[in-house]
């Protein structure tokens, strides 16, 4: 780690600066460098993968890296079965996280994914100012001033790769009583306690999940029922290896998982009293506990750029950006890592991307770093052209094995233009919103998607005339869109744009 | 840590959701989703499958119908409602014309939220209505 600790990017101006070196900051600048974008990066941890130290706090990650996958680590496909590692265009980079798994589970324990995602920063020599908290932003003409602990860095471009895992609270009163997920203690002083927790997503599930064989009783209590992955077929569902505590509460085990709007919570003698009422069963609930911890959810540590003008959404806890991560409000100024899921897209069938987690924003991540690269920085990123006869096969392929298009599901897309005169070139992986809203020439995209009765299956868009149609094509039990009847069917459809 | 609140109060003021209770208004306000959509920006697209239903907070909205904006939307307004109920793809576009943000359900859970809300549905019942008598003086 020698040379990852000698300090590079003292301050000064540099044409991108890119703030934070979780995943998604380091994937980015991986990108960038590979496309030749000089750029600082900059840090207020001490080492890479900083988050991975503290959360999550039960020890194991909720996405998954399976240790024996039907394809070796080192093929692109094999980043559909391993969520965690980090992208690169050489095979020996690949799913570093995979290798330090003792293979007990499938989803990593904390240290497995720092021990990958270091492996990663060191092996692709990716260099960075550790120990450099950005303070403050401000403008300087076209261009930008940060304010950091080490001094000031001036830039035209602006990535902030920061997380989402500064605590955030609904306006309760008396929550400023209790712990947030942020400040739990170790489980084991939680034995023989009555526990409220506050919050049915993944975080109050998870806190639940790891108290079950320590706390007497645990009550779960939110306003919404609780949204299960397996039923709205989505990660941002809570996710079923959380579930025990659900399952105690459906056979009537003593744990309790309640839809309850919280009114106000209060401190007594010995622990909490917390004032509820029914939502999707009326009535007061007043609960009398030993402890209460809010798993109420994240925000954007976003500093001062609401200042600068940046639009906020999802009660200010996001920042509203444009399809490639850009601050739907000031230009130069985009977003990585988990923060990108303020881009929501198209948001089919009310399925939010995986944006918020390292298997989609790490293809967020490389979407950026290009449209950086080309847009602001004047690299030329050469389009390979695809006979008109491979087109189908190709397309179908992409269907069925493009970890793009699984990870991030109608969010993005393969891209083919077509033109009489050119021929047909491969545009690679565009955002499905910039490509069925922002015009072009003729085209075809691919996308996957899961509808809302979890039928999964390809999504086609083909733009002709400055007009979009989708068309959806057949599902496959074994997911494979590689058939004689999808060919057959992707054929028809294709045949007024490239017979 | 107001802007949940404002949602809330939002839908409070907002006839569609007059009838509900404090609590039940808690509950709906965490049901929905809520999204921003930048001027320009279409939110609902004609053929697309898999829309949703959409309550504008704040903001407005045209509703384009082959080139021709047909309608203006705004606060308390609500689109997506046809397409969603019926299980049908848009038969227009809605481009937001200022920066709006959305209670947004998806299509798949309509159903289920009027049937535990009777009262929003006597609600919606009554803007359609009012919609369609609005296009039929329009006709005459």
């Amino acid at each position: 780690m020698a040379e990852l600790n000698e300090r590079p990017f003292p301050p000064g101006e540099y044409p991108v600066v890119v703030v934070g070196t979780g995943p998604g900051g380091l994937q980015t600048s991986y990108y960038l460098t590979q496309l030749g974008v000089k750029h600082a990066l900059i840090s207020a941890d001490e080492q890479p993968a900083g988050m991975f130290q503290r959360f999550p706090f039960f020890q194991r990650l909720v996405t998954w890296s399976k240790p024996h996958a039907p394809v070796e680590k080192t093929e692109r496909r094999n980043e559909w079965y391993d969520w965690n590692s980090l992208l690169s265009d050489d095979p020996a980079l690949r799913g570093s996280v995979i290798e330090f798994m003792d293979g007990s589970s499938y989803f990593p324990s904390r240290p497995e994914m720092e021990k990958g995602l270091l492996a990663f920063a060191e092996r692709a020599k990716i260099a960075a100012r550790y120990g450099c908290r950005w303070e403050s932003t401000a403008r300087a003409g076209d261009d930008f001033v940060l304010t950091t602990s080490d001094g000031e860095y001036r830039c035209s471009t602006l990535v902030f790769a920061i997380g989402m895992t500064q605590a955030w609270k609904p306006d309760i009163d008396g929550i400023e009583l209790v712990p947030h997920y942020v400040e739990m203690k170790p489980a084991k002083e939680f034995a023989g306690k009555h526990v409220f927790i506050m919050g049915k997503r993944n975080s109050g599930f998870e806190l639940a999940d790891g108290l079950l064989p320590w706390a007497k009783q645990l009550i779960l209590g939110s306003p919404r029922p609780a949204k299960l992955s397996i039923i709205t077929h989505s990660t941002s569902g809570a996710r079923a290896r959380y579930m025990q505590p659900y399952e105690d509460n459906a056979l009537g085990g003593g744990h309790f998982v309640l839809d309850a709007a919280i009114e106000r919570i209060e401190r007594t003698a010995d622990g909490y009293r917390v004032h509820t009422s029914g939502t999707t069963k009326p009535g007061v609930m007043i609960f009398e506990v030993d402890e209460v911890v809010a798993g109420t959810g994240f925000t954007t540590p976003l500093g001062d750029l609401p200042a600068l003008g940046v639009k906020t959404f999802y009660q200010n806890r996001l920042p509203a950006q444009t399809p490639f991560f850009q601050s739907a409000t000031v230009p130069g100024v985009f977003f990585a890592g988990s923060v990108t899921q303020g881009s929501i897209g198209l948001k089919k069938y009310g399925i939010p991307s995986n944006s918020a987690a390292v298997h989609g924003f790490r293809y967020n991540a490389r979407v950026l770093a290009h449209h950086i690269a080309e847009t602001r920085h004047g690299v030329k990123i050469e389009r390979p052209s695809v006979e008109p006869g491979r087109v189908v096969q190709y397309l179908l392929d992409e269907a069925t094995n493009a970890p793009e298009l699984w990870n991030q599901q109608s969010y993005l897309a393969r891209v083919l233009n077509v033109d009489r005169a050119r021929g047909i070139t491969d545009e690679g992986i565009v955002p499905l919103q910039h490509f069925v809203d922002a015009g072009g020439p003729d085209a075809v995209a691919i996308t996957v998607e899961t509808d809302g009765t979890g039928d999964i299956h390809p999504a086609l868009y083909i733009r002709r005339d400055g007009t979009t149609e989708e068309r959806v094509l057949a599902s496959n039990p074994l997911n494979d869109f590689a058939t004689s009847e999808h060919h057959a069917e992707l054929t028809s459809a294709l045949k007024p744009l490239i017979d | 840590m107001s802007e949940q609140i404002e949602v809330i109060d939002s839908l409070a003021g907002m006839t569609l959701f007059a009838d509900l209770t404090p609590p039940q208004l808690e509950a709906v306000a965490h049901t929905f989703d809520e999204d921003f959509f930048d001027e320009g920006i279409r939110i609902l697209r004609k053929g697309f499958a898999g829309s949703g239903f959409y309550v504008i907070i704040e903001g407005e909205a045209a509703v384009n119908l082959d080139g021709k904006q047909i309608a203006t939307l705004s606060r308390g307004d609500f689109f997506g409602d046809i397409s969603a109920l019926l299980g049908e793809l848009p038969t227009a576009d809605v481009t937001a014309t200022r920066p709006l943000r959305c209670a947004v359900l998806s299509a798949d859970e309509l159903d289920r939220f009027l049937l535990a809300y009777p009262t929003v549905a006597l609600r919606m019942l009554k803007a359609l209505a009012r919609r369609m008598r609005n296009q039929n003086t329009w006709r005459n």
